[in-house]
């Protein structure tokens, strides 16, 4: 950050988080390149999954200590979850194990797109709500969806930047250009973004946050990745904020056209 | 549980696996001690909060759910 702005912070739910970059927790190469990840990209918030714990497998390190001992807010998901029910009863499990009522609501339709499953998730979040929530549900890029799942109460949307993992970026643009125009809840865009380049446009769009995990894990250097997605996030929010210059058809020379010399009609050379 | 013996063991399903238990087995007898923090447990489609684990016995066929959070996305 520069030192001479406002500190820019966004409200989800009941937090206030100075950073818009939230990372995934998992496919790291190792746990310390995660921290250091985590670090580099100057994340605040963190998600995790919720799975069934074997009793008898005791011992081991522990991500959820080792994640909120260093100060990480950990955002739960619904990850997994194919109906409402299941991730109604994963988000209490959610609620109950890690005492935030923050939650990324995830259910998908099928194991092949991982795509989410847009009228269970909506039926969910409508529940999830009225338990007392802050929903922030995962979906496609669709902002009909996405204006009623704010109608029902959630404090934020995520649509999907490509599928889950693949890296493809922002495929429609204009569909997230709509979804901030009519939205009055956060945008976060959640999955799919592949680079640095990515995330600066999600900026550039209006999105008031990214979610990225296998971008970064996956990265050849997932730190330097880290830091790249980190000043992207900085230079396209800053680039929104600024007003980018109206696009031409043609060019428009930026050097004055007056006192242009007259070289004549001598002959040349 | 009228007309039955008293058993001496309770079958119930945790995490998906058949289990055999003593009679007042509690939920705060089946998770780890040293599982302090990060831990949630459902009990037959509900979640059993922390200050009732030591409360709540378990019942046979009682189908329970423990879960952490672990990495993801």
């Amino acid at each position: 950050m520069s030192g001479s702005e406002v500190q820019d912070t966004w409200r989800v739910g009941s937090r206030e988080l100075r950073s818009r970059v939230i990372l995934g927790s998992a496919r790291y190469p190792s746990t310390q390149v995660m921290l250091d990840s985590l670090e580099a990209a100057g994340a605040q918030l963190v998600t995790m999954a919720i799975r069934r714990a074997d009793p008898r497998a005791t011992g081991g390190e522990n991500l959820y200590e080792l994640l909120t001992d260093r100060g990480y807010q950990v955002l739960p998901n619904t990850a997994g979850c194919f109906t409402a029910r299941d991730a109604v009863l994963t988000a209490e499990l959610a609620r109950e194990a890690l005492g935030t009522s923050l939650l990324k609501l995830e259910v998908i339709a099928d194991e092949e797109t991982l795509l989410p499953d847009p009228v269970e998730t909506l039926t969910a979040a409508a529940e999830l709500v009225q338990r007392g929530f802050d929903v922030l549900p995962y979906i496609n890029d669709d902002p009909v969806l996405a204006q009623k799942l704010e109608d029902v109460g959630c404090v934020g949307v995520m649509p999907l930047a490509a599928p889950i993992g693949s890296g493809l970026g922002i495929r429609n643009p204009h569909n997230f250009e709509l979804i901030v125009s009519r939205a009055s809840v956060p945008v976060i865009v959640d999955a799919g973004l592949g680079t640095a380049s990515d995330v600066a446009l999600a900026f550039e769009l209006g999105c008031d946050a990214v979610l990225l995990n296998t971008a970064v894990a996956q990265a050849r250097d997932p730190v330097r990745m880290a830091r790249a997605v980190g000043h992207a996030a900085i230079g396209g929010r800053e680039a929104m904020l600024a007003g980018r210059m109206p696009k031409r058809f043609y060019a428009e020379p930026s050097s004055p056209a007056e006192g242009l010399i007259g070289a004549g009609n001598a002959a040349w050379p | 549980m009228s007309g039955q013996r008293a058993s001496t063991s309770v079958a119930i399903s945790l995490n998906g696996e058949r289990r055999t238990v003593a009679p007042g087995t509690t939920v705060a007898d089946l998770v780890p001690s040293t599982w302090r923090r990060g831990v949630a447990v459902a009990r037959n489609g509900e979640v059993v909060t922390r200050g009732e684990w030591s409360s709540t016995a378990v019942e046979p066929d009682d189908k329970l759910e423990i879960v952490r959070p672990i990495q993801g996305g």
